[in-house]
C-alpha cells in the first residue's frame, strides 16, 4: 500500500514536469468520460420518462379501434361508418373472462366557454368506467355517475390545462361553462397526467358522459345511434393482456358476423407495447451514444500509449539508472503503469464531474430529465482505470525490459 | 559467502560485439582476482574496453565467454531480475556524468537504491542523510541537482552508490568531467571510503595523478591486461588537499 502510494507520488511529479502536455493527454479521457456519464444519464432519464408516461396511460390498456389496420393502412368499415357500438362495449364486458373493465368513448374538438374567456380542446365523451380504465384521480369535485349518464346530465369534468385556461387558479368545481350553446355544470378537475408518450397533453381534454356527448356536443352518428369511436378495454392483468385481447378480437367478429378469412374490421392495440417500443428505441439510442462515447475513450487511451512511450523514450537514462541500482523488471513496469493510470484515472475522474455537471446542466436548460446512476459512475471509474492499463502496458513494458547499458548511455 | 579474501575473481573472460557480420574482439581473454578492500584503478588508451569489463564486472552485462565470481557467487547464471538484486545488494555506481535525476533533492537522489529495497521510509530518509554527511553535503539535502556544482552532483552520486552498503564501488572516469581540485576531493572520499568502511574501489581513469591514489594499477590494452602492479606507497588525497591553497574553505573535507 505505501509502495502504490509512494510510485502514485513519483507519478504524479513526472506528470506535473509536463503539465500541458500531461493535461492535453488527459483531454481525450475527460471528454470520452463526461459524454459517456452525460449520455447515459441523458438515455436513462428518457426512458424513466417513458415508463412515467407508459404508467400515466393507465394499466394493461388494450385499445378498439374502428377499421382495421392493413398494409394499406387504416380502412374504415363499410360506408366509412364507424364499426363499433356501445352494445360492443357492453358483450365485451360481460362475455370476456379477461376482461376487468371496457369503456366506450367518442371523441370531438370543440370550443369551451366560460364567460370571456374560450379554449379550443378535445371532448371525450365516456362512462365513469373509464376513470378507472385510465387511472384518473380527482384534484377536485367528482366525477360523472352512471346516473348522469343515462339521464344525459349536462355535466363536464375538466382536465387541467382546460381549468387553468377557462378559469386560472380558481376552482372550477360547481361553475358553469358553455359548448356550443349548451350550459355544462362542472363537476370535477381531474389530476393532471402531463404528457403522453407520444407528447401529447394529456389534461388539455374535456370530459362528458358519452349520452350527452353525442346528443349535445359530437353529434350521433345517424345511421348508428349507438357507435363509438373506440372502445378502452382494460384486462384483468398484466398476464391476462393477450388472453383478453383473444377474447374481445373472436367475440367481435362473431358480433360483427365477419367471415373466417376476412379481415377484422376493427383493430385492436396493446398500448404498452406500443410504448415499449418507443423504450426501446430510447435505450439503442443511448447504447449508440454510449458507443460513441466508448470510441472517444479509446481514441483518448492511444493518447496515453503515444505520450507514455514519448515519456519512456525520454527517460531512458532514467530508466538505466533505477535498472543499475537495482529496479526489477517489475519495478519499472508497475512505475509506469501507476503512472499511465494515474493519467486515466485522473482523467476519468475530471470527466466524471463534467459528465454530472452537464447532466445537470442538460436537466436544467433542457428541460429533461437526466438519471445518472451510480453504476455509471463507477463503470466510467474502473473503464478509465483499464484504459490505462491497457494503453500504459505496452510502454511500460518497453522500459522494463530495457537493456540498462543502452539505456545508460542514451543521449 | 565465499571464504577467499577475493571479492572478485574473472577467469578467461570474453567479450565480443556483433557489427553487422563482422565480430569485434572487445575483451579477449581476461583474469585476475580483486582482493576485499583493494582500491583498484584501470586505465588504458580509449577504445581498449574498460569500460566493457566495468558494465561486466557491475552485471549490467553479460560476457561472451568466461567466468566472473562476485563475492563468492557465480554470477554468469543468474537472470536479469537476480542481476538487479545483485546490483542493489552489493554494487555502488559512481558515473562520469554523475546521473542524478533532474528536478529531485539531493536526499531523494541518495535514497533511490533503497527505493528497490523493503526499508522503510524513515529509515531510507535516515540512511540517505547519513550517506550525505559522510560525502561532506550536509545542509544540501533539499537542493536539486541544477543547484549543485559538478563537485557537490558527483558527491551526491557517490553518497547513493553507498547508501546501500555495498561490497565494491565501481566508478568509471568519476572525475572525468571535474577539475583537478575537485578530482583530489573525490578521490579523497573514496579512500576514507576504502581504509574507514573496507569498501573495495575500482575506479576507471584516463589521468595518471589520480591513478595513484589507488594501491593497485591495472593498465589494459586492446582488450588484454598489460600490467597489473601494486603500489607500496599509494599518496593521500586528504593530505595533498591540506597542502593545496584553500580555495573554498565551506568544501573541506567532512573526515
Ligand atoms: N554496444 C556495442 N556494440 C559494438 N561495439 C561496442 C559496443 N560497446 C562498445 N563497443 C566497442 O568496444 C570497444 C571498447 O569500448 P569501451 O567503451 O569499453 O572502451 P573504453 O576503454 O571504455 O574507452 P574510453 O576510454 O574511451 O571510455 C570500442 O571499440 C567500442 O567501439
Ligand atoms: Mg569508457
Amino acid at each position: 500500500m505505501n509502495k502504490i502510494l509512494a510510485s502514485v507520488r513519483i507519478a504524479l511529479r513526472a506528470l506535473k514536469v509536463n503539465r500541458t502536455r500531461s493535461a492535453l493527454t488527459m483531454l481525450g479521457i475527460i471528454i470520452g468520460v463526461a459524454a459517456v456519464i452525460a449520455m447515459v444519464g441523458v438515455g436513462a432519464g428518457a426512458t424513466a420518462r417513458i415508463q412515467d408516461q407508459i404508467q400515466s396511460i393507465g394499466a394493461n390498456l388494450i385499445m378498439v379501434l374502428p377499421g382495421s389496420i392493413s398494409s394499406n393502412g387504416v380502412r374504415l368499415g363499410s360506408g366509412g361508418v364507424s364499426s363499433l357500438t356501445e352494445d360492443d362495449a357492453k358483450a365485451i364486458a360481460k362475455e370476456c373472462p379477461s376482461v376487468a373493465a371496457v369503456a366506450p368513448t367518442v371523441r370531438g374538438s370543440v370550443q369551451v366557454v366560460n364567460g370571456n374567456s374560450n379554449w379550443a380542446t378535445s371532448a371525450q365523451g365516456v362512462t365513469p368506467d373509464y376513470m378507472t380504465i385510465r387511472d384518473y384521480s380527482m384534484m377536485s369535485g367528482e366525477f360523472f355517475t352512471t346516473q348522469d349518464v343515462d339521464a344525459a346530465a349536462k355535466v363536464a369534468v375538466l382536465g387541467q390545462t382546460v381549468a387553468q385556461n377557462l378559469f386560472g387558479d380558481s376552482d372550477p368545481t360547481g361553475q358553469v361553462v358553455i359548448i356550443k350553446n349548451v350550459p355544462f355544470t362542472v363537476s370535477g378537475v381531474l389530476t393532471p397526467k402531463g404528457q403522453s408518450p407520444s407528447g401529447q397533453d394529456q389534461d388539455d381534454v374535456i370530459l362528458l358522459p358519452l349520452s350527452t356527448a353525442k346528443r349535445k356536443v359530437i353529434g350521433g352518428n345517424k345511421a348508428n345511434a349507438k357507435s363509438v369511436n373506440a372502445l378502452m378495454v382494460q384486462s384483468a392483468g398484466p398476464q391476462t393482456m393477450d388472453q383478453a385481447q383473444q377474447e374481445l378480437t373472436t367475440l367481435l367478429r362473431e358480433r360483427h358476423r365477419i367471415q373466417p378469412g376476412e379481415d377484422d374490421d376493427f383493430s385492436v392495440r396493446n398500448l404498452a407495447e406500443v410504448f415499449a417500443a418507443q423504450e426501446t428505441s430510447a435505450q439503442v439510442m443511448s447504447i449508440l451514444l454510449g458507443a460513441i462515447a466508448s470510441v472517444s475513450l479509446i481514441v483518448g487511451g492511444i493518447g496515453i500509449m503515444n505520450i507514455m512511450l514519448v515519456s519512456v523514450t525520454e527517460r531512458t537514462r532514467e530508466i538505466g539508472l533505477r535498472q543499475a541500482v537495482g529496479a526489477k523488471t517489475r519495478d519499472i513496469l508497475s512505475q509506469f503503469l501507476v503512472e499511465a493510470v494515474t493519467l486515466s484515472l485522473l482523467g476519468g475522474i475530471i470527466g466524471i464531474v463534467l459528465g454530472l455537471t452537464t447532466s445537470v446542466l442538460i436537466s436544467h436548460f433542457a428541460n429533461w430529465s437526466t438519471q445518472v446512476s451510480l453504476t455509471s459512475v463507477l463503470m466510467a471509474f474502473v473503464f478509465s482505470a483499464l484504459v490505462g492499463v491497457f494503453f500504459g502496458y505496452y510502454p511500460a513494458r518497453k522500459a522494463a525490459y530495457m537493456d540498462p547499458i543502452e539505456a545508460l548511455r542514451y543521449e | 559467502m565465499s571464504d577467499t579474501t577475493a571479492v572478485i575473481e574473472v577467469k578467461d573472460l570474453v567479450k565480443d560485439y556483433k557489427l553487422g557480420q563482422v565480430p569485434v574482439h572487445v575483451l579477449k581473454g581476461i583474469s585476475f582476482e580483486i582482493q576485499r578492500g583493494d582500491f583498484v584503478s584501470i586505465m588504458g588508451p580509449s577504445g581498449s574496453g574498460k569500460s566493457t569489463l566495468m558494465n561486466i564486472l557491475g552485471c549490467l552485462d553479460k560476457p561472451t565467454s568466461g567466468s566472473y565470481r562476485l563475492d563468492g557467487i557465480s554470477v554468469g547464471e543468474l537472470n536479469r531480475d537476480q542481476l538487479a538484486e545483485i546490483r542493489n545488494k552489493k554494487i555502488g555506481f559512481v558515473f562520469q556524468q554523475f546521473n542524478l535525476l533532474a528536478r529531485t533533492s539531493a536526499t531523494e537522489n541518495v535514497e533511490l537504491p533503497l527505493m528497490y529495497t523493503d526499508t522503510p521510509a524513515s529509515e531510507r530518509r535516515e540512511r540517505a542523510m547519513k550517506a550525505l554527511f559522510a560525502v561532506g553535503l550536509a545542509g544540501r539535502e533539499d537542493h536539486q541537482p541544477s543547484q549543485l556544482s559538478g563537485g557537490q552532483q558527483q558527491r551526491v552520486a557517490i553518497a547513493r552508490s553507498l547508501v546501500n552498503n555495498p561490497k565494491i564501488i565501481l566508478a568509471d572516469e568519476p572525475t572525468g568531467a571535474l577539475d583537478s581540485r575537485t578530482s583530489i576531493e573525490i578521490m579523497a572520499i573514496f579512500q576514507r571510503l576504502n581504509r574507514e568502511d573496507g569498501i573495495t574501489m575500482i575506479v576507471v581513469t584516463h589521468d595518471p595523478d589520480v591513478a595513484t591514489y589507488s594501491n593497485r594499477n591495472i593498465h589494459f590494452k586492446d582488450g588484454k591486461l598489460q600490467l597489473d602492479e601494486r603500489v607500496a606507497q599509494p599518496r593521500d588525497a586528504k593530505r595533498d588537499l591540506e597542502q593545496l591553497p584553500a580555495e573554498k574553505p565551506e568544501e573541506v573535507i567532512a573526515a
